[in-house]
């Protein structure tokens, strides 16, 4: 191709880039991509991206981990799922870490991320995650990524506006979308599914989530009695709403069936606001009552390389149509979705699915509104304030169906709108529209870098669309979810990337990688392992039997597993193998599995201990084996287990190399 | 004493690709990686030991420079140089001269500089890619010697353990 033809193809290129900024039409199949992009997602081959992009996982049950603006998986942290690769749910280590009161749950719904935060800011120290379907929140460790604690939600289902942080991290919130009698007194009662049973007992209990400030440890702080309306999402406030937490509800017509139609029956359902401050207040006076039900505390301790699941039976509850000063309702036209307060902390955005504008509260006129006792009623007994005394204004034709809003720092809102597939950009004080892009297709959620926190960290916007269709190569029914990043640093948004990600990303936060890179925890020390079946030695590598259980106390090193010669274990045992990674250097695990073990591996850290349960079904040799390429010998990293029938005499015998038999 | 890999055990087909594998997984490259015919006629040429430290150019991290020894050998150095022996070297390293993973310490003291040897447990790093003795020990193993994250202090002990074992009183 010679210089001409490049230039003619050059000048075609920005002809239909501009031809884009000046008219194009939102239907349009092709992105409106600009020349120029590439270099700004190319992070060259050994080269770190700029922020840590944090993404649910959807009902993969996970937390996955991409960079920005390259769009590159690094990692996909298991929290609320099972995961034979790295044995996650497997091992007798982290079993305990899914179980809950109603016993081991092996799947659920990861919707949300909360970044921990100091002084709205991003501290770098946890990230938080919530599950919809047996609702519970998990805290994820930012210098192992690893789920290091989850603590079941009672008097709760459909966790879904969750985990939303205060500001300074004091709180994670849950909330109920799907309204529910509570587990009060022991457990859910046996109800007949009628109306009337579900305006009467069907609640929506928000409960705050708190977080120990230096360990991050949880507990459950208090809930709040609401009536059954379908709590959806939730944002804290923010500096002068520092105090405040924010919700939207999707059900106020308290509808039990057919809720496509049934729920979307009024003009306006309501933002619910929350004084969390004042709620503190009266539990510490004792003006709240307990609630008797049982609820797992998932704990994973470093040291030991171990959880544990502590069933705990209590909760203090506050009724506000008792405590009358600590929500007030604030009405929402239609169905609202999302609910973000933005970096001030005073404006409440809350999207109506079925609107045809975005109303923004202001959060003054709503303390004005309290103080004035503005209301247009009351709700099941809550206040309700007037919806004209306490909105800042609508956005108006914005597009259809807004869903969530992040803010750039400068001024600037961004909502996505699933039905136009589009994301809106509009000025918060004058609500004037200044620029849409389309996304492809039917944008869900969407991020900016520190988007949703007092400082925002703008540059890049990421939509994660509902719809991929035809963006990626073909793979049958199935398609990977596609994401889009969009560069937000000029007047225009710019299209710039697709990228796949796994699961079903909704909400997603994104760190600079300066606040986590440096304290990133490269290997466990192998002195500071408190595993009860360390091997800190090869030379005590062993295997002994207590009754019809065998523990194989094993040792893993490049290249080989110690012992790798078992006789002696029988039909009828139960194997622990209990395998230390001997090694002390960044990214060398050693994986483990067994022929036939109807188990998973393990995947075990260097310095770290972790245990695969083994119960033979058949007499015979069954070859073990490190799973993970460790070294140039990694092949020859193997070893046998004879099984023998139950009433055979051979005895516990182990060994290797000079030990085994000749 | 049975050898866990004896290299004679290998053809020189598998040979290289285990040399291709290691030189895959590792993030340098280095000149000189042998045949099998090469890899033993360095065996039967070794230099003796004092030749050998002799020869031994002066490859050293940018910490440690200089070892001072003493005699007699601190006995508290020496219990806890087997400690952190058996926690993070006996998985590799015999005491005998047989080779498991790594080479046996019998006689390390007499072949190796104390220099070189706290180098090699503690900058493995940097002697794997400069030092032409580790790099042939690599040639030999096969497997790179981890960094275990031994200190400088407790290498230290480790020599004085070695040099227990070599009969030094």
């Amino acid at each position: 191709m010679n210089k001409r033809i490049l230039l003619l193809l050059a000048g075609a290129i920005a002809l239909s880039g501009s031809g884009f900024l000046t008219g194009c039409k939102p239907k349009q199949l092709i992105a409106p991509v600009q020349s120029g992009v590439a270099e700004k997602v190319y992070v060259a081959p050994g080269k770190y991206d700029e922020f840590y992009n944090i993404v649910s996982g959807g009902f993969s049950g996970g937390v996955a981990v991409y960079g920005l603006p390259s769009g590159r998986l690094f990692r996909q942290i298991p929290v609320f799922a099972q995961n034979p690769e790295s044995g996650y749910g497997y091992s007798e280590e982290t079993k305990p870490m899914l179980n809950t009161s109603y016993g081991p749950q092996v799947w659920d719904d990861q919707h949300h991320v909360g970044l921990s935060t100091t002084k709205g800011e991003h501290d770098g120290r946890w990230i938080f995650a919530n599950s919809n379907n047996t609702p519970r929140i998990a805290r994820i460790s930012f210098e192992t990524f690893r789920t290091e604690e989850i603590i079941e939600i009672p008097n709760s289902s459909g966790n879904h506006s969750s985990p939303f942080l205060t500001e300074n991290t004091e709180y994670a919130v849950a909330g109920t979308r799907f309204a529910y009698p509570l587990d009060d007194e022991g457990s859910n009662p046996d109800l007949a599914l009628t109306g009337e049973n579900f305006r009467n007992s069907f609640k929506s209990v928000v409960s705050m989530i708190a977080i120990e400030p230096t360990t991050g440890r949880l507990s459950i702080g208090f809930q709040v009695l609401l009536p059954g309306i379908g709590i959806d999402l939730a944002r804290a406030g923010k500096l002068k709403s520092h105090d405040w937490i924010f919700f939207s509800c999707y059900n106020s017509e308290q509808a039990h069936t057919l809720l496509e139609v049934n729920a979307s029956q009024k003009d306006k359902d309501f933002i619910v606001a929350l004084n969390w401050k004042k709620c503190e207040e009266y539990v510490k006076a004792g003006k709240g009552r307990k609630s008797h039900n049982r609820y797992a505390h998932n704990v994973w301790d470093e040291a030991t390389h171990s959880a544990t699941s502590t069933i705990e039976t209590e909760t203090i509850i506050l009724d506000p149509t008792e405590l009358t000063d600590i929500v007030y309702l604030m009405p929402c036209p239609k169905s609202p979705h999302g609910c973000d307060t933005d970096p001030t902390g005073s404006y409440i955005v809350g999207s109506g699915k079925l609107a045809a504008i975005i109303p923004v509260f202001s959060f003054d006129k709503m303390l004005k509104a309290i103080a004035d006792k503005d209301l247009e009623g009351q709700f099941c007994g809550i206040p309700v304030l007037k919806y004209t005394s306490v909105l800042h204004g609508e956005v108006k034709k914005p597009g259809l169906g807004p869903l969530h809003t992040e803010f750039d720092g400068k001024g600037f809102a961004y909502t996505s709108f699933f039905v136009t597939s589009e994301i809106v950009k509009w000025n918060i004080e004058t609500l004037q529209v200044v620029d849409r892009q389309p996304t492809f297709y039917s944008v869900g959620h969407m991020t900016i870098p520190g988007g949703a926190k007092i400082k925002p960290h703008g540059k890049y916007a990421i939509a994660y669309n509902k719809i991929t269709k035809d963006r990626y190569l073909p793979t049958g029914p199935e398609l990977t979810q596609s994401a889009q990043l969009f560069d937000i640093s000029g007047d225009k948004m710019k299209l710039l990337l697709d990228f796949p990600t796994v699961g079903e990303p909704h909400y997603a936060e994104a760190i600079p990688a300066g606040l986590v890179t440096p304290k990133s925890k490269k290997f466990y020390r192998i002195e500071a392992n408190h595993h009860p079946y360390v091997t800190k030695s090869e030379k005590d590598a062993r295997v002994v039997r207590d009754g019809n259980v065998v523990h194989v106390y094993m040792t893993a090193i490049r290249s080989h597993l110690a012992p790798d010669n078992i006789e002696g274990v029988k039909l009828g045992d139960e194997v622990y193998f209990h395998v230390t990674n001997l090694e002390q250097d960044w990214d060398v695990p050693h994986g483990f599995a067994v022929k036939s073990s109807g188990n998973a591996e393990l995947l075990i850290m260097p310095g770290e201990t972790a245990t695969l349960k083994y119960v033979p079904t058949r007499v015979g040799i069954a070859p073990f084996y490190c799973t993970d390429f460790c070294s140039a010998l990694h092949q020859e990293m193997q070893g046998y287990l004879r099984v023998s029938p139950a009433n055979s005499d051979v005895a516990l015998k182990y060994g290797i190399g000079d030990t085994a038999s000749p | 004493m049975k050898s866990l890999h004896p290299p004679s055990s290998l053809s020189s087909t598998n040979l290289r690709l285990l040399v291709s594998l290691a030189l895959a997984t590792i993030s340098f490259s280095f000149t000189g990686c042998g045949s099998k015919e090469e890899a033993e006629k360095s065996a039967k040429e070794s230099p003796t030991p004092s030749e050998l430290v002799a020869q031994q150019p002066k490859i050293h991290g940018p910490e440690i420079k200089s070892v001072e020894l003493t005699t007699p050998l601190k006995q508290e150095w020496v219990a806890a140089g087997k400690a952190t022996y058996e926690m993070k070297c006996l998985a590799c390293h015999k005491l005998t001269g047989d080779r498991l993973v790594g080479p046996g310490w019998s006689g390390v003291t007499k072949r190796r500089t104390p220099v070189w040897i706290m180098n090699m447990v503690t900058n493995v790093d940097m002697m794997l890619a400069q030092d032409e003795e580790a790099q042939k020990l690599l040639e030999l193993c096969l497997v790179r010697m981890p960094n275990m994250n031994v200190t400088q202090d407790e290498a230290r002990q480790v020599i004085e353990f070695m040099r227990s074992n070599d009969g030094e009183p």
